[in-house]
């Protein structure tokens, strides 16, 4: 099966190759780098120890910019998820003040965090957020690997691609955020307040290179180059778009079994029925 | 079904009521006794299938509404509600969303059925045309449930589709408008939506029972296109067609069930995955695949209105078909001619499906307009030519014969 799958993908990309990945809007970018996350697959699981790292990476440096609202402080303790136990996700959730109210005298305050409270957005609204960074707004990313395709192949081959490789969400983000600082290609010309990030498409990005390296230590003693943040911080908000992914794929299996051995069942009655008459 | 039953049931109560409201007797004589011609093909198991996933969708569809709120600024937010609280939320939404997608699948296959074995032709006619009324409704629902996420296609995608209807002359903006509810799409459009998605699955089902009312006074189609002659061409349709109906079904679970679980969103748009926002249009607009092809005919025509009216017209064509055909001869397996024509608009539909798909760029162009003309040259020149000229293969007399001469085993 996997070789079926190289080949395709290999076939795929020799095609793509002779058209250059455009989308419709004319907007050109460079194809994610393909990268075999452990999550991939009709079996794949999440890294426990990759979506702590890709956590603190988001705590530390994304969260300033970007929100997570739909992520909830107890889906840290989850099953399927980076699995803290619930003394380290109540001590996250603290680490925060979250808005609350209104109180008695009906004015608003603010409280440490729990773990049922949202992960607290960095600006109050988005006029904010646009100005603390040049008009452009920094999106939510609780969905963001979802939302979000890495890679662009002619219409005769894209839909193969995509039901083995996937939408290429996860490997999208890693490949933008580790993608700056590329020289110019020739005829590219600089843009004021932009950055140039051929994995984005159009080239031009407003946001500035968020991680250079060493940018967070992770308590594993991983190595925190840039590849491995972004790596880890891919896998990460890939688990935020889908926290039920482990689940959904092990009920998948069992319905897939049951629906596999109801079949046969069928099949051998049906077959038992029709053998004996004409038809 | 007419005159009154002489089975007697052995239980007392089912015999009690029975007498007051005689439900036992009616699904004993239509699911049960219902003699069915005995050479129906697995071809035949998609209108059961398809009748599944009207169920399926109902329910899936009734669970989701306890939890969604149709208003613009919860919308979104009650989805990834449902999808990250709600206990099995993610697996009801799925199986809703995958589920429309394979209820097009099962009615487009049943379809393709009909047009093939003649299944349309006398006395079948009103059977055809209730069909054709369920294939609208359902695309009206489908266009309809799509915008409830109110995800960055489901909005722009109402947004053009509503527009369309300010091509109608004289009076389109104010239709437009009235169906908005406003000056443009936002909340009362949506509310509507939601109210109307809610209520044409039960419209649907009503059509079905009508559908399968209409079925049963002239009784099954068969492969072969030969009117049933005496019992022996048929068989109760309880045991031989419910088994075999349930085990299409299940084949049928194992390919949805597959996407459901391992690609749910393979055939959808990764960009509804974000918040609606009226100020940022996507780069590509397009629908879910079922209506591709529709989608290919209405760009096809550089006039707004000429759109418009082809892609209407491509659905309303369908209601003349057993007008448009008059080949007495109904299954095309005595037909190599129009075979040939079937196959030819069978490849049609799906260039015209893979041209809606892509921008109206470069060579699609041309490829949608010549396939857009070829689907009206099919049903308004073929048919009725072919109707005429065909010389046909010569057929057996009855089914049985038919089945005999084929080795029936």
């Amino acid at each position: 099966m996997n070789k079926i799958i190289k080949l395709l993908t290999a076939v795929g990309v020799a095609l793509g190759l002779l058209a250059a990945p455009v989308l419709a809007s004319g907007a050109h970018r460079e194809n994610a780098e393909d990268y075999d996350y452990s999550f991939e697959g009709p079996f794949g699981q999440f890294d426990r120890a990759q979506l702590q790292r890709g956590w603190e990476v988001f705590r530390q440096v994304c969260s300033s910019c970007h929100s997570l609202n739909y992520l909830r402080f107890r889906n840290l303790a989850e099953p399927g998820g980076p699995e803290f136990t619930v003394k380290q996700a109540k001590a996250f959730a603290a680490q925060y003040e979250i808005t609350d109210g209104p109180n008695d005298e009906g004015e608003m305050f603010t409280r440490p965090g729990r773990l049922s409270d949202a992960f607290p957005p960095p600006y109050p609204n988005e006029q904010a957020a646009k100005a603390a960074n040049n008009n452009a707004l920094p999106p939510d990313l609780s969905l963001i690997v979802k939302a979000r395709e890495g890679w662009d192949y002619p219409w005769y081959i894209s839909p193969i691609i995509k039901l083995f490789k996937g939408n290429g969400g996860a490997e999208y983000v890693r490949s933008l955020i580790s993608g700056f600082g590329q020289p110019l290609p020739p005829g590219e010309e600089a843009k004021e307040g932009l950055n140039y990030n051929p994995y984005f498409p159009g080239h031009w990005i407003a946001m500035p290179p968020p991680l250079s390296g060493e940018d967070v230590e992770f308590a594993d003693g991983t190595p925190n180059t840039l590849k491995q943040e972004a790596t880890d911080v891919a896998a990460f908000l890939a688990w935020v778009s889908m926290p039920k992914m482990e689940e959904r794929k092990k009920i998948g299996l069992m319905a897939m079994l049951y629906l596999l051995v109801f079949a046969l069942l069928m099949f051998m009655v049906k077959q038992a029925l029709w053998s004996r008459i004409d038809h | 079904m007419s005159g009154h039953a002489t089975y007697e049931f052995r239980n007392p109560v089912v015999r009690w009521i029975d007498s007051r409201l005689p439900i036992f007797s009616l699904m004993k004589a239509q699911a049960m006794d219902f003699p069915t011609p005995r050479n129906l093909n697995y071809w035949w198991t998609f209108g059961g299938i398809a009748a599944t996933m009207l169920v399926v969708q109902i329910l899936t569809g009734i669970v989701l509404v306890m939890h969604y709120t149709p208003h613009v600024k919860l919308a979104f937010d009650s989805i990834e509600g449902i999808m990250r609280d709600v206990n099995y939320g993610w697996l009801i939404r799925w199986l809703h969303a995958n589920g429309a997608s394979f209820f097009f699948v099962a009615v487009y296959i049943h379809i393709f059925r009909g047009l093939y074995y003649g299944s349309y032709k006398a006395p079948r006619e009103v059977l055809w045309m209730i069909g054709v009324l369920i294939f609208i409704a359902m695309m009206a629902t489908a266009f309809m449930g799509y915008v409830l996420p109110w995800g960055q296609m489901s909005y722009w995608g109402a947004v053009v589709i509503t527009n369309l209807f300010s091509a109608i002359p004289v009076v389109g903006d104010y239709i437009v408008q009235w169906l908005w509810g406003g000056f443009s799409v936002d909340n009362p459009t949506l509310q509507r939506f939601f109210s109307l998605h809610y209520l044409l699955p039960f419209v649907l089902a009503a059509l079905v029972f009508l559908h399968i009312w209409a079925l049963h006074v002239p009784g099954n189609n068969n492969p072969d296109g030969i009117d049933v002659k005496s019992e022996q061409d048929t068989l109760p349709f309880h045991p031989y067609y419910t088994m075999k109906d349930l085990y299409a079904i299940l084949v049928f679970f194992l390919v949805y069930l597959a996407f459901v679980f391992y690609s749910p969103w393979y055939l959808g748009h990764s960009i509804n995955f974000v918040k609606a926002n009226p100020l940022v249009t996507p780069p590509h607009i397009v629908p879910e695949w079922y209506f591709l092809p529709f989608y290919a005919m209405l760009r096809a025509i550089p006039d707004k209105l000429g759109g418009v009216v082809v892609m209407f017209s491509s659905l309303i064509i369908l209601f003349f078909l057993p007008w448009l055909d008059r080949s007495p001869v109904r299954s095309a397996r005595y037909r190599p001619v129009y075979r040939f024509f079937f196959w030819l608009l069978v490849l049609t539909c799906i260039v015209l499906g893979i041209a809606g798909s892509q921008p109206p760029e470069g060579l699609w162009i041309p490829t949608a307009r010549i396939a857009t003309a070829w689907y009206f040259i099919h049903f308004l020149v073929i048919l009725p030519l072919l109707g005429k000229l065909e010389k046909p293969k010569p057929m057996p007399a009855t089914i049985t014969e038919a089945v005999l001469a084929r080795g029936g085993h």
